[in-house]
């Protein structure tokens, strides 16, 4: 990891900077500023969770409202016996653990069969939910009653989008990362280049779900009232592809790269034409996938290498 | 540990049908260490699957796969590759998005002796030096030529430190030239004590490489001995004519 930082150093050095003064946002900015970062860390930190598995692997996972859901209803749930930052953590260890036993259910399935099964565990988990809430608790609602001020929902918020964006990038460096990235590329060979894809798979599958149920639940901490189509509503899942898909779901940094432009332009869009906010929302979708394919990313990627390669060019003349 | 002469790799009484299709039927062979085996006969003949089976692709209906005295049947292929068996395929796979250089690392870091990132790139350089792929490996596996592309694959294979080595028709596709380097290659990767198993069309590669032969038809073994002897058996040319096949 120390190796890693030291050859990095730059581009550590300027995070470190940024997330300094992101941290200080609070003193400055107004209610409305706080409200819009904290959405914006939420999608972003989602993104680049979605991305750590289903951009590397290719299994395009539309279960993102599942887990954050799951986050929401955990801490809805244990707030009420343990402290608030037990429950966060509890919210992220449950998600782990619902992902650990779908994921040893279905990663088998590829393709759109995979896509499908995550769109219906969503369903099925909010389904299950009001059941259970209605047969066994009799209730179809929970309210969630805290004093946690929207500073510290602020601070720890930029914190979890934070630790998901460098571990996300530390694990694309190490062996781990490599075989996320082999078994998307082909799984057959890496299988039989000594990968135990099961595991890999599964693993990486349920840390991206833990970070997802955590942002549920830090996210919860503003919700007074929540029922089940509010914690599992899909949105979530298809918003957090786009901004990954938009940004490039090929580099640890991609993901946000889409999610600021995606929810500044969904708060524009939401406030100026309420009713056609989802048309709005597809033909970005749409728009992305045939002129974008790579992402943002690729776009600045290749901007700065036809620029170094004009200085180099200009170097070799002069 | 196994020497030079003990046998490396005995497959005993291997069968596996596909429905009613039986691809390989109550097969036999042996493998010694140090030695080069071609495995021939015509398309459909069962080949490929028995590479599939011993690396664990497929599980056999029946019969045992020893690898060192151990029956290998049941193992993942990830845990066959880590025992020191490694593979190329017929149809060329590389990982397209990858570089050339992060295709080997891929076959180091996760193999017998697993390794981190920035060791594995010192002996993927190594590697493809040796099979002539140094000046590309900063590029795209996908940007490589077939030819390139197939050498990409032994190198990757070669990069688990394998004991057995298995190539799908790897000289398959090849020119003239590129077909006497190829060879040459496969000749001193088996001098440095690497037992090979080679699936090939490639008649010239055979004679001039392989110990002995086991020829393959309609999933059954029908003869095995030094490839001279081998191909001129009678039965062999007949079933590469198609004669048996149409018979059968």
């Amino acid at each position: 990891m120390l190796e890693l930082l030291r050859r990095n150093w730059g581009i550590s050095a300027l995070t470190a900077l940024g997330a300094g003064l992101l941290a200080l946002v609070p003193l400055f900015g107004s209610n409305y500023v706080l409200s819009l970062f904290i959405v914006l860390y939420a999608n972003v930190a989602l993104a680049t969770a979605w991305a750590f598995f289903s951009g590397a692997t290719r299994y395009i996972s539309l279960a993102t409202a599942a887990f954050f859901g799951v986050g929401i209803y955990t801490l809805a749930i244990l707030h009420v016996y343990v402290s608030i930052p037990l429950a966060v953590v509890g919210a992220a260890i449950v998600g782990f653990l619902v992902a650990l036993v779908v994921g040893l259910s279905t990663l088998r399935l590829r393709g759109v069969y995979f896509v499908v099964f995550t769109f219906g565990l969503t369903e099925l988990v909010h389904q299950v939910l009001n059941w259970w809430e209605i047969k066994i608790n009799k209730t179809v609602s929970r309210y969630i009653f805290t004093d946690v001020s929207n500073v510290n929902i602020y601070e720890t918020l930029l914190a979890v989008t934070l630790i998901t964006i460098v571990g996300s990038w530390y694990v694309s460096q190490i062996r781990l990362g490599f075989a996320l990235r082999a078994i998307g590329e082909d799984e057959t060979v890496a299988r039989h280049t000594g990968v135990n894809t099961t595991r890999v798979k599964i693993l990486c599958f349920a840390l991206s779900a833990s970070v997802m149920a955590l942002v549920g639940a830090v996210l919860a901490l503003r919700y007074p009232y929540i029922d089940a189509s509010i914690a599992f509503n899909n949105t979530w899942s298809f918003q957090v592809l786009i901004a990954a898909l938009l940004g490039g779901a090929g580099r640890a940094w991609g993901p946000a790269m889409g999610a600021v432009p995606l929810v500044l332009l969904s708060e524009y869009l939401a406030g100026s034409f309420p009713h056609h906010f989802s048309i709005a929302l597809g033909l970005c979708f749409v728009v992305i996938v045939y002129f974008l394919p790579g992402g943002i990313t690729r776009l600045i990627e290749r901007f700065l290498h036809s620029l170094k390669a004009a200085r180099a060019g200009m170097g070799g003349h002069g | 540990m196994s020497g030079p002469g003990d046998i490396l790799l005995s497959i005993r009484g291997l069968q596996k049908a596909f429905g009613g299709l039986v691809a390989v039927r109550d097969l036999s062979f042996d493998i010694p260490q140090g030695k080069i085996l071609g495995l021939i006969g015509p398309n459909g003949s069962g080949k490929t699957t028995v590479l599939n089976l011993v690396t664990a692709e497929f599980a056999p209906d029946r019969g045992t796969i020893l690898f060192k005295d151990r029956d290998i049947v049941g193992a993942k292929s990830f845990e066959v590759c880590r025992m020191r068996i490694a593979r190329t395929f017929q149809l060329v796979r590389v990982l397209p998005h990858m570089t050339t250089r992060e295709n080997v690392m891929l076959g180091r870091m996760f193999g017998s002796a697993p390794t981190v990132p920035a060791h594995a790139a010192k002996e993927a350089d190594a590697l493809l030096d040796r099979v002539g792929l140094k000046p590309r490996a900063g590029m795209f596996a996908s940007q490589l030529t077939y030819i390139d592309q197939k050498r990409l694959e032994l190198a990757r294979a070669l990069a688990a430190h394998p004991e057995l080595l298995l190539l799908d028709e790897w000289l398959a596709g090849l020119n003239p030239t590129e077909l006497k380097i190829g060879i040459d290659l496969v000749r001193q990767i088996g001098r440095e004590g690497i037992t090979i198993v080679m699936i090939e069309h490639v008649m010239e590669a055979i004679r001039a490489l392989c110990h002995r032969v086991v020829v393959m038809n309609a999933g059954e073994r029908i003869a095995e001995g030094t490839p001279d002897s081998v191909l001129s058996d009678p039965q062999v040319i007949q079933a590469y004519l198609g004669g048996s096949d149409a018979a059968a």
